[in-house]
C-alpha cells in the first residue's frame, strides 16, 4: 500500500531500501518460522536423530511414536480435558459478564458509571500483589477448586473497557433514541440489537480470553494441589521442564533407559505440537477481526 | 440573584433527570453487578490484604487478627544482603527488555509497510504473530529444548562451525540469562506487538506521500518524515504503558527460566516474592514478609507511570489520562 504507484522511476536509494528490506523481511520470517518448523519435524522424526541433532530441515527417520506416547498418557488427556473445561466456562462466562458491563459503562446516562469506571480503571495499575491474592482466595475456601480455576482471569478491565469504547463508538445515540420510542427497552435493546452489531469486538475479546486461559499455568501452580484438576500447562510443564533432569531408575537396564530417553525426547516434541495446535487453529477464523480490536484497544479508554 | 436562581432550576432539573435515569435505567446496574462483585473480591479485597505489610502474619489470628509489627519488614528488605541485587537484577532486565523490545515491533511494522507483494506482505505478518499463541511453558520448553548443550540444533551448528567439544549451556549459564530472555520475548512478542503500529500506519495519508514522491523524497526521507510523525501519538501511549511496568518483569517466564546456576543474575523482585512465599525447601513461609515487598514493588511502578505520564503529557500532548 504505502509502494505508491508513480510515473516518476524509484531512484537508486529507494531501489537499494527495496533490496535490503525484502531480504531482511525473508531472513525474519525464516526466524520466525524455523523453530516451528523444527518441532514439526523433530515430532515426527526417529527419537535417536532428534537427539543426536541431525534432524534439521526434514524429519529424519520419520515415525510417530512420540505421538502415538502422547496418545497414550492419561495425564495429558486429563489435563486437555481440565484446559478444555476452564477455558470453555472462564471464556463464556467472561465474555458475558464484559459485555453486560462495558453496554452499562457505555452509556452517559448511568449515574455513577464514571466513578465505578475510574475505580475499575484503578486497578489496572496498582493492586494488592500475589500473596494479599493467594490468602483472599484461601478465606474464601476457593483453594484447590475447579471454580477458582474458572473464574481466574474471567472480568478482565481490560475486556470491559475494549467492550464499552466499542459500544461507545459504533452505536450513535440516535438509534438508542429510536429504539426508545418503538418501546425497546434497555434489556431488549441489548440482546436484540447491540449484541448482534459487536460481533468483531466479542470475536476478538473471545481470542484473548480464550488465550489466556489456554496458556496460563502460574496460578494453576499456587491454587492447584489436586493432580486430577491440574489444566494442559502444569502437566506440560511435569513433562518437559521438571523431568528433563531425571536421568530415570538407576537399576534400569542402559538398554531401556536409552529406549527410554529417545521416547522422551519425541514426545516433548509431539506433545508441544499437540497442546499448541487448538489454540492457532482458532486464529484464521477470528482474523479478521483481530486488527480491528487491536485499533480499538489502543483507544484510550 | 437571577443567576443563583438560575442555578438552583438547573441543579433541581439535573436532580430530576438523574431520577429519571435511575427509574428507567436500574437494569444496568444488574448488568454491572457481576464485574463489580468479582473487582470488589479478587482486586479491592488483596488491596485490603496488603495491611499484612505491616502485620506479622500467623494464619490462625486471621488478617485482622495478627499483630503489627509496623515496617519492620521494610527495613529487614533494605538491609538484607539480596536488596541491592534484586534491584540490580531486576532494572537491568527492564531496560535491556525495553531498550530491545520497543522499537522492534516500529521497525517491523514500518519495513511491512514498503513490501510490494501482497501476497507476501500478508503471509510474513501472519506469521510474525503466531508465536504470540505459544505458551510461557511451552516457550521456554522450546529454548531449553533447542539450546541444549548434547541435543539442540543451535549447538549442532556452533559445534559443526567452530569445531568445539561441548556445546554451551546457554540455560544454566548466568551470563547469557538476560539475552535468553530478552531475545526470546522479541521472538515471541514483536509481531503482536506490531499490528497496531500496521494499523496506525495504514491510516497515514497516501496523498502526502505521493506530494513527497513527487517532490523527489526517497523513501528513507518518507519514513522519516511522514510515517514516524504520523504514529508518534501510538508510539507515546505504547511507551507510557510500558514505563508503568518497568519493575514488573515478567516473573511467569523467569520462574520457568530460573534454576540453580542462573539465580545470581535471574532473581528479581516478583520471583523474590514468589520464592519466599512458596519455599521449596519445606520452611515456613512468611507472608507478611513478602507482601512488603510486593507493596513496594507496586508502589514503585505506580510512582513510574505517573512520572511517564506526566512527562508524556509535557512533550506531546497524548498520554494515559
Amino acid at each position: 500500500m504505502a509502494v505508491h504507484k508513480s510515473h516518476i522511476k524509484p531512484s537508486t536509494s529507494d531501489r537499494v531500501f527495496n533490496i535490503i528490506n525484502h531480504t531482511l523481511m525473508i531472513i525474519i520470517v525464516i526466524i520466525m518460522f524455523y523453530p516451528l518448523w523444527y518441532i514439526l519435524c523433530a515430532s515426527m522424526s526417529d527419537g535417536k536423530y532428534a537427539q543426536n541433532g541431525s534432524v534439521l530441515l526434514f524429519p529424519v527417520g520419520w515415525n510417530f511414536l512420540g505421538y502415538k506416547e502422547c496418545f497414550r498418557t492419561g495425564k495429558i488427556w486429563m489435563g486437555y480435558l481440565n484446559t478444555i473445561i476452564y477455558t470453555v466456562c472462564g471464556t463464556a462466562l467472561g465474555v458475558f459478564c464484559s459485555i453486560l458491563a462495558g453496554y452499562s459503562l457505555s452509556r452517559k446516562d448511568l449515574p455513577g458509571g464514571g466513578i465505578i469506571m475510574k475505580l475499575f480503571v484503578f486497578t489496572m495499575y496498582f493492586g494488592g500483589g500475589t500473596i494479599p491474592y493467594y490468602i483472599i482466595i484461601k478465606n474464601l475456601g476457593l483453594l484447590d477448586t475447579r471454580l477458582m480455576m474458572i473464574l481466574q482471569g474471567t472480568i478482565t478491565v481490560y475486556n470491559i473497557i475494549l467492550i464499552r469504547s466499542y459500544f461507545v463508538q459504533s452505536l450513535p445515540p440516535d438509534l438508542k433514541e429510536a429504539a426508545d420510542i418503538d418501546g425497546c427497552n434497555n434489556t431488549t435493546f441489548l440482546f436484540k440489537i447491540a449484541i448482534p452489531l459487536s460481533k468483531a469486538i466479542i470475536a476478538v475479546v473471545t481470542l484473548y480470553l480464550a488465550v489466556s486461559y489456554w496458556n496460563s499455568y502460574f496460578w494453576a501452580m499456587i491454587f492447584l494441589r489436586d493432580e486430577s484438576k491440574a489444566p494442559l500447562q502444569i502437566i506440560l510443564r511435569q513433562i518437559l521442564l521438571v523431568s528433563s533432569n531425571a536421568s530415570g531408575d538407576q537399576n534400569m537396564d542402559p538398554q531401556a533407559l536409552a529406549a527410554l530417553n529417545k521416547m522422551r525426547e519425541t514426545l516433548k516434541y509431539a506433545v508441544i505440537i499437540v497442546a499448541t495446535i487448538p489454540i492457532i487453529a482458532m486464529y484464521p477464523f477470528i482474523q479478521k477481526y483481530f486488527v480491528q480490536g487491536v485499533m480499538i484497544g489502543s483507544i484510550k479508554g | 440573584m437571577a443567576k443563583s436562581e438560575l442555578q438552583k432550576t438547573l441543579k433541581a432539573k439535573a436532580r430530576k433527570e438523574t431520577k429519571k435515569n435511575l427509574k428507567n435505567n436500574w437494569i444496568l446496574y444488574i448488568f454491572l453487578l457481576p464485574a463489580v462483585v468479582y473487582i470488589a473480591m479478587f482486586h479491592y479485597g488483596p488491596m485490603y490484604g496488603l495491611i499484612l505489610a505491616f502485620k506479622n502474619y500467623k494464619g490462625s489470628l486471621g488478617i485482622l487478627g495478627s499483630p503489627w509489627v509496623g515496617t519492620r519488614w521494610f527495613t529487614t528488605f533494605f538491609k538484607s544482603p539480596l536488596f541491592s541485587r534484586l534491584i540490580r537484577n531486576t532494572l537491568v532486565i527492564s531496560f535491556y527488555q525495553l531498550i530491545v523490545g520497543f522499537p522492534m515491533p516500529i521497525i517491523l511494522a514500518i519495513m511491512l509497510n514498503y513490501i510490494n507483494n501482497v501476497f507476501f506482505k500478508k503471509f510474513a505478518q501472519t506469521l510474525t504473530y503466531i508465536p504470540y499463541f505459544i505458551s510461557t511453558v511451552i516457550l521456554v520448553s522450546m529454548m531449553t529444548l533447542f539450546f541444549s548443550p548434547n541435543s539442540g540444533f543451535v549447538n549442532t551448528i556452533i559445534k559443526s562451525l567452530t569445531g568445539m567439544k561441548d556445546g554451551i549451556y546457554f540455560m544454566g549459564t548466568s551470563k547469557y540469562f538476560r539475552h535468553m530472555y530478552v531475545w526470546s520475548g522479541v521472538w515471541q512478542g514483536t509481531g503482536y506487538s506490531a499490528v497496531i503500529y500496521i494499523a496506525a500506519l495504514a491510516g497515514v495519508s497516501m496523498e502526502l506521500h505521493e506530494a513527497a514522491i513527487i517532490d523527489g523524497a526517497s523513501i528513507w526521507k518518507r519514513i522519516w518524515h511522514i510515517d514516524i510523525p504520523s504514529i508518534l501519538p501510538t508510539i507515546v501511549i505504547l511507551l507510557v504503558m510500558q514505563c508503568g511496568s518497568i519493575i514488573n518483569v515478567g516473573y511467569e517466564k523467569v520462574l520457568l527460566m530460573q534454576n540453580a546456576l542462573n539465580r545470581d543474575v535471574s532473581e528479581v523482585i516478583s520471583t523474590y516474592v514468589y520464592n519466599v512465599s512458596f519455599p521449596t525447601d519445606g520452611s515456613a513461609p512468611n507472608y507478611g514478609y513478602s507482601t512488603a515487598i510486593g507493596l513496594l514493588n507496586n508502589v514503585i511502578n505506580f510512582i513510574i507511570l505517573i512520572i511517564a505520564n506526566t512527562v508524556a503529557n509535557k512533550l506531546t500532548g497524548s498520554g494515559l489520562w
